[in-house]
């Protein structure tokens, strides 16, 4: 028999081992946040963030174009992916109890944990060898593939938390179902529905890996819908490849504007919903 | 059924329509690859998968994806070997131990691990993580363990061992959201039954919570599996990009590849409609059976023990 005081011994040291495990995972993630927020820093300028790169050596330059793209993808991402993964989360929740959508919400939750330079292969060839070119538009499918599954989950989840009794009050009252589900069930949900939209805008906006057969990069501003463009976490990476060091600093200055969009929208996103939203 | 032309029926079809973007989305992906690979399977077969040697200069091609299938699961095994006992340990703290008071902040500061991207772990490890890995890890082990295969060559900080590392930093969220869920599934009567007894927290945990939780736990190491494999750009930073033979994850101080790192970094360079580009479409189509497989098999398990014991939590 083990004595109760050896017992003790191996309890204390498991909680000590575990505190160690939160330890020791919170540390990348503030070196990452320190790293970026002091290297990326004196960097920001109203230049930096407003003019195209300039010539290495001679003028900073800044990157102006990756962070204009980044902002057209998120628009139009959101344009293409949010509609999709709503109605499917619609569907998934109000309609959902039948084999199809059981078949479906799988095929979503499998296409949630899709590799995502896989898409980015995929687009390229369905898009941009059809098109001909490199466009926007092309990252921008490319990031409504990776945005749909996940909108249409929390859509599906949201609205799953939604009382029956509200359903059966407005079908009472004669409203259609459509109706109840658009203007009496998804407004009560929308909570749900805001913050798990907006979390996944935050996460498509630093994939990297679909742009770069999408997008390509660009060292301009905008040129059209037929040409290449620039991205931020695409910048971030060519970036850091550099060897030139100004380059690389242009890179950490990148990546703290992506980090302050992507914190901005999480963080928005949780006190919008505890406040107004929230019910 | 009865299928009247009304809004509500039109709405329902139209509902039922978009709900099947994801598996147009699914289908159009493998028909894609698996077209735009047949050139190089049909050109090399079998060989394909088991070769190592990559030469695009036309009219000497060969395609081997060997090296790059290793490189992706030797990285991702030494993800799971590290991060899973460490996020194993956070839901365990989170449920079982931590206050109310530091159960929000750090579950939060957990999910915003998540919330970065890939990109800029990149960008952390590629001059951070490097240089902790090879002066605080590599060196020593190379000083002391050198004559052990795994650890022979000479620390450079990137490689297959900082690949794996940066890896296991970005599955931890994952792993342990869903170890957390699976954890709080187990009913508290099993938790008060063994108190009862006189168990210590650690021997409930031990012998009844992850006993307990068994396959859900699996499905969540899976998973986490599955986000391994997938994970392109932290990789591709970090692991030195190497090819052909010399890609081949003999030791953990050699730069290697990956299949998404492969593809990242050359897949431009290929020209439309040559066997070279044909070549990535083949790795890509290995990756998506491989990262289709991981993701089924752990979705049939974290839903089956959250649908049965939880209840609550589906």
């Amino acid at each position: 028999m083990v004595s109760y005081a050896f017992r003790k011994f191996k309890n204390r040291l498991f909680f000590v081992l575990c505190l160690a495990c939160v330890i020791i995972a919170v540390v990348p993630l503030l070196s990452t946040l320190l790293e970026v927020l002091v290297r990326g820093a004196p960097q920001l300028s109203v230049q930096f963030i407003t003019q195209p790169a300039g010539v290495i050596g001679e003028s900073e330059g800044g990157i102006g174009p990756a962070i204009q793209g980044t902002l057209i993808l998120i628009g139009l991402t959101s344009i293409i992916g949010i509609p999709l993964g709503i109605m499917s989360g619609i569907y998934l929740a109000e309609y959902g109890d039948n084999r199809y959508a059981a078949l479906m919400r799988r095929v979503n939750d499998v296409l949630a944990e899709f590799p995502s330079i896989v898409v980015g292969i995929t687009v390229f060839t369905v898009v941009v060898l059809s098109l001909g070119h490199f466009s926007p538009l092309a990252g921008a499918i490319a990031l409504s593939f990776i945005l749909i599954p996940i909108v249409a989950r929390t859509t599906e989840e949201s609205l799953k938390l939604v009382p029956n009794s509200i359903r059966e009050a407005s079908l009472a009252l004669g409203v259609h179902k459509w109706r109840t589900t658009m203007s009496v069930v998804l407004p009560t949900a929308r909570a749900g529905v805001v913050t798990g939209t907006l979390l996944a805008v935050a996460r498509i906006a630093g994939e990297t890996a679909p742009l770069i057969m999408t997008i390509l990069g660009n060292q301009n501003f905008f040129q059209g819908f037929g040409q290449p463009m620039d991205a931020l976490p695409l910048r971030i990476w060519r970036d850091a490849l550099q060897p030139y060091p100004s380059l690389q600093a242009q890179g950490w200055g990148a990546a703290l504007i992506l980090i302050l969009i992507i914190l901005s929208l999480n963080i928005g996103v949780r006190i919008v919903s505890r406040g107004r939203l929230g019910r | 059924m009865n299928l009247k032309l009304s809004v509500d029926n039109l709405f329902m079809f139209l509902a039922a329509l978009l709900a099947a973007s994801a598996a147009v989305i699914l289908i159009v992906t493998g028909f894609t690859l698996f077209n735009g690979s047949l050139p190089v399977l049909q050109r090399f077969g079998f060989d394909f998968l088991i070769g190592t040697k990559w030469n695009p200069v036309e009219g000497r091609e060969i395609f081997g994806a060997l090296p790059y299938v290793l490189g992706t699961l030797v990285t991702s095994c030494i993800a799971l070997l590290i991060g899973v006992p460490l996020s194993l340990g956070i839901a365990i703290f989170l449920v079982e131990m931590a206050p109310k008071s530091i159960r929000v902040p750090i579950s939060y500061l957990v999910e915003l691990l998540a919330a970065f991207p890939s990109v800029i772990y990149g960008l952390w490890g590629l001059f951070v993580l490097r240089f902790w890995v090879r002066d605080y890890i590599e060196t020593p082990l190379s000083i002391y363990l050198g004559w052990f295969p795994a650890f022979s060559g000479t620390p450079f900080g990137l490689d297959v061992l900082t690949a794996g590392i940066i890896l296991a930093i970005m599955i931890i969220p994952t792993v342990s959201s869903v170890s957390r869920e699976v954890v709080q599934a187990v009913p508290d009567s099993i938790r008060e039954g063994a108190y009862s007894i006189g168990a210590t927290k650690w021997e409930v945990i031990r012998h009844w919570i992850l006993s307990y939780g068994r396959s859900g736990l699996f499905g969540a190491v899976v998973l986490g599996l599955g986000r391994a494999i997938g994970e392109t750009m932290a990789v591709t930073m970090v692991i030195g990009n190497t090819i052909g033979p010399a890609a081949i994850p003999t030791s953990l101080f050699k730069p290697s590849q990956t299949m998404s790192s492969l593809i990242a970094n050359g897949f431009l360079e290929a020209t439309p409609g040559t066997l070279e580009l044909s070549a990535y479409m083949g790795v890509a189509l290995i990756l998506l059976l491989l990262s289709l497989f991981i993701n089924v098999v752990a979705q049939v398990m974290v839903t089956r023990v959250l649908k049965v014991k939880g209840g609550a939590v589906e």
